[in-house]
């Protein structure tokens, strides 16, 4: 059965209806995810440090995103009279949706063949697939940057402001190490394409590039932690010196609004680190959706797993890491693997 | 360095492992308390009446003045306290007032769960220091 990929222009109503209903699902997907994941990482530190971690409501504190959800909800919103109304309101939107809509572009399983009219559609299980889709991926993951400074800056507080001059400075030192240990992908797949690279990768556990390209995915989970402000690298909110760095004049939901995106980033960097370098939705079982989240979930297990063991670098040790290990040995891995891809040719 | 991440990632996994926990799950669960725990004090009774015999050794050791005793005689021609108050807001729970008694009429009990709701509440008269468990 050959199957026509469903597009704009072949079947126009049935394309608007699939995508909306790819949205809402991945849109509700994450943020189911982000609201037990911080029920899991308060759960799995709690256990780690041979405490419990939230007991009381419900079984095992299972409701306690929703408890957390309501009274956020209810908390006065306060906005410092001498802060900058506007990009004040406007930051925290700026670091959520960046995050969020990076997701768009990461494919989740093998097309789904529909049969409408007598004609066979083939609809892609993944929001768009880009052909620059890591450099959007890249672009937005710069742009959450802004929310964090804008958030610092229109706070108007000192702890505010380090905080969100940290995230800058600590963003354009890990992204440089990032992006140039992603290249080593592209210069292996050959494509910029989500998709195209989880096909790639789909033969066997063999064809990951994780086994291809080790030195890669190591300097990537390392920058991937550092992007997303994650322990050993939460410089902007080391709360033993700034409070709680660009979020401390920030309440209620614009408050949770900065607790969604840091834990939105977290599936977004595990997604691509799932996409990229462990074959994305073509895993060990046959079910696409399950693999990506099974991948997804141990990800994010591992972050919450650092977190809870390693104390948070110091601001010249995070800088020293980033400029003079991270970085040349990313150029190294890209001097290495382009001398083997040219001399397999 | 690779060996040392690799350490520090295995303890806490160990601890992740079920029965790590060193939490009591307070309000169901509760500790006891060591014999000699300082909490809530208790006046002790003979059969009739309180042993105190209103020799305010009591409020003269107490660091804190917590202590008021007032004594007067009983028919049988016995001290006794006719008012005797432990203001628990000023008590530090230093056990001297046990150690000053010379009839050990003076006790402190496991009693840690002291919070209240009003300020009045927290001054314990001779009937309730009489009552405490």
């Amino acid at each position: 059965m050959n199957a026509e990929l469903l597009s704009l222009s072949n079947a126009p109503w049935l394309y608007i209806g699939a995508m909306l209903v790819k949205i809402l699902v991945v849109f509700g997907v994450t943020m189911g995810i982000v609201a037990y994941a911080t029920w899991a990482e308060r759960k799995v530190i709690g256990h780690m440090q041979t405490r419990l971690g939230p007991m009381l409501t419900g079984w095992h504190g299972l409701l306690q995103p929703i408890a957390d959800g309501i009274k956020l909800f209810f908390k006065e919103d306060i906005i410092p009279s001498q802060a900058s109304r506007v990009p004040f309101i406007l930051a925290p939107m700026m670091i959520l949706i960046p995050s969020l809509i990076t997701i768009a572009v990461v494919p989740f399983g093998t097309d789904l063949v529909v049969n409408v009219g007598g004609k066979a559609y083939a609809i892609p299980l993944q929001i768009t697939d880009l052909n620059i889709g890591i450099l959007y991926i890249l672009a937005m993951a710069g742009l959450g940057v802004y929310g964090i400074t804008l958030a610092g800056w229109s706070s108007n507080s000192k702890y505010s402001l380090l905080g969100g001059v940290r995230a800058s400075a600590q963003m354009i030192s890990y992204e440089l190490a990032a992006g140039l240990a992603i290249i080593a992908v592209f210069m292996l797949s050959e494509t910029l394409s989500m998709r195209e690279i989880v096909l790639q990768q789909s033969g066997s556990i063999l064809d990951w590039y994780v086994w291809k390209q080790p030195l890669a995915f190591v300097l990537f989970l390392v920058t991937g932690t550092a992007e997303i402000n994650r322990t050993p690298f939460d410089m902007p909110e080391a709360e033993s010196e700034l409070v709680s760095g660009f979020c401390t004049e920030y309440s209620s939901m614009k408050y949770a609004l900065f607790f969604m995106a840091e834990y939105a980033n977290m599936i977004v960097v595990a997604a691509i680190m799932a996409t990229l370098f462990l074959g994305g939705w073509a895993g060990p079982t046959p079910w696409g959706p399950v693999n990506l989240l099974g991948k997804i979930f141990a990800f994010m297990f591992f972050l919450m797993w650092i977190r809870a063991t390693f104390p948070r670098v110091r601001y010249d040790q995070l800088m020293k890491l980033g400029w003079k290990v991270l970085l040349p040995l990313a150029l190294a891995n890209i001097l290495v693997t382009g001398i083997v891809v040219v001399l397999q040719q | 360095m690779i060996k040392e991440f690799i350490q520090g990632l295995s303890i806490t996994f160990k601890h992740l492992l079920p029965g790590h926990s060193t939490t009591v799950q307070y309000p169901k669960v509760k500790l006891q308390p060591s014999e000699r725990f300082r909490g809530l004090h208790r006046l002790v009774p003979t059969q009739d009446r309180e042993k105190c015999v209103a020799c305010y050794l009591c409020p003269t050791v107490c660091p804190a003045k917590c202590i008021t005793v007032e004594s007067a005689e009983n028919e049988k021609g016995e001290k006794y306290p006719k008012v005797y108050q432990i203001d628990l807001l000023r008590c530090i729970f230093c056990g001297y007032c046990v150690e000053a008694c010379p009839v050990e009429a003076i006790e402190m009990s496991g009693n840690y769960e002291l919070a209240n709701y009003h300020r009045s509440d927290f001054v314990f008269d001779k009937q309730r220091l009489l009552n405490t468990k």
